[in-house]
Parts: structure tokens; C-alpha cells; sequence
């Protein structure tokens, strides 16, 4: 599970979108591919966003919900307790 | 060539005029009987000449899933400009409207996104003059 966080984080674009998240939680995917492109200068397509949301699902970090007809995705920051742990806890 | 009328795919020619009037505030153009539906358009107040926009009937067995995928992934069908993204944010919250996406800036536009209760996203839009 943790290479897996390691693997996520590495990446610019997955960053960028726990940035976004983490200022605002609960996007939909519009929203995250709007502020990519125009905060960040990253013109993605659509589907590759939605690859990088499932390398961060699959790692953990990002959730999706349901509300209606909507899907919203949300940050998880919890899978980096792991990381904070394993070098700062006393041996 | 130019640009008169522009649409968005509703189901429910009469929920949608109640609601792009009542709530939103634009107002009835045309009404003109063809078959089971109306050929149905609003314009806004502050531009009665304008851009006429058609609340064409979604009955077509591809305008649901269509629909529907772009509502998931919080895709408006069309954008309108107003003067101030959170001004009408608030006026509409204020009136019931739903936002799937509030308020935000990004670069030199503001935007928010809100649902139409007929099955589309619209989304608000201000471009500011400076960055």
C-alpha cells in the first residue's frame, strides 16, 4: 500500500489535484479538469484526469461519492499518516 | 451568417419555462405548437433581440445517457455570463437552485455550476478584465 502512495505522489499532475482538493474538497470532474488547466497550465484531456483520479483512488488518497447524479471526489489525506510514521516515530 | 438561437435538451418543456423565467429571469420569445412539443425559446431582459435559447424537448432515446454522463461528471450543457459569479450564486441558492460546483476563480475567469432540474448543469461565467 505505501509504494503505492510513493507512486502516486510522484507524479506533478496527481499533486496538483490533491492541491485543488485540499482547497476545495468534493469536486466533480469538470471542476478539477477546469482549475488544471487555467490555475495550473495543464492541458490534459479528460480521460487522462480520470486515470490520474484512479492511480489516487487506488493509493487511497481520493474517494469518490454519489450524491444523486453527481459524483464528487473527495482528498483523503489519512495514507500519508503511514509515511509521517515510518521516519518520525521513535525507534 | 449569425448566431440567432442555441439550445438546451430538456424533459420538461414546462418545468423548464417555469424554471429558466421564474427562477433564472429570462423571458418567453416564441411559442409555436409543432406536434406533441412547442418550438420553445427564451431571451434574456437585458438583451430582448438576442440570442434566443431553445428549450428543445430530450425525447430522443441518445439525449438521456448523454445527458446523464455529462451531469455526472459535473459537465454544464452551456454557459451564460452575468456580472457577478457570486452575486447570482447567492440569489439562486437563495431560491433553491443546487451548485455542483460554487463559486471559484480560475485565472482570468470566475465560474459556478448549478443543475437546470431538467436534467442538464449550466454553468455562470465572468471573465475578468484584469488577471
Amino acid at each position: 500500500m505505501v509504494s503505492d502512495i510513493f507512486e502516486a505522489l510522484a507524479a506533478p499532475a496527481r499533486r496538483a489535484i490533491l492541491d485543488e482538493l485540499h482547497e476545495r474538497n468534493g469536486q466533480a470532474l469538470f471542476e478539477l479538469c477546469a482549475r488544471l488547466a487555467m490555475k495550473h497550465g495543464m492541458g490534459m484531456s479528460r480521460q487522462a484526469i480520470s486515470q490520474h483520479l484512479d492511480v489516487l483512488e487506488q493509493a487511497g488518497l481520493v474517494t469518490t461519492r454519489r450524491d444523486g447524479r453527481y459524483k464528487f471526489h473527495y482528498i483523503d489525506p489519512a495514507p500519508l499518516d503511514a509515511i509521517i510514521e515510518r521516519w518520525s516515530s521513535p525507534r | 451568417m449569425r448566431i440567432v438561437v442555441s439550445s438546451v435538451l430538456v424533459d420538461d418543456q414546462d418545468r423548464a419555462l417555469r424554471f429558466y423565467t421564474e427562477v433564472l429571469g429570462f423571458v418567453k420569445k416564441t411559442e409555436i405548437p409543432l406536434g406533441e412539443a412547442r418550438w420553445l425559446t427564451v431571451v434574456s431582459p437585458e438583451d430582448p433581440d438576442g440570442t434566443e435559447l431553445l428549450l428543445e424537448p430530450d425525447g430522443h432515446p441518445a439525449a438521456g445517457p448523454f445527458k446523464r454522463a455529462l451531469v455526472e461528471d459535473g459537465i454544464p450543457f452551456t454557459s451564460f455570463a452575468v456580472p457577478d459569479v457570486q452575486a447570482e450564486f447567492e440569489r439562486l441558492r437563495a431560491r433553491g437552485v443546487r451548485f455542483t460546483q460554487e463559486p471559484v476563480r480560475m485565472g482570468p475567469v470566475t465560474t459556478a455550476v448549478f443543475d437546470d432540474t431538467c436534467g442538464n448543469l449550466i454553468q455562470i461565467a465572468r471573465t475578468h478584465d484584469s488577471p
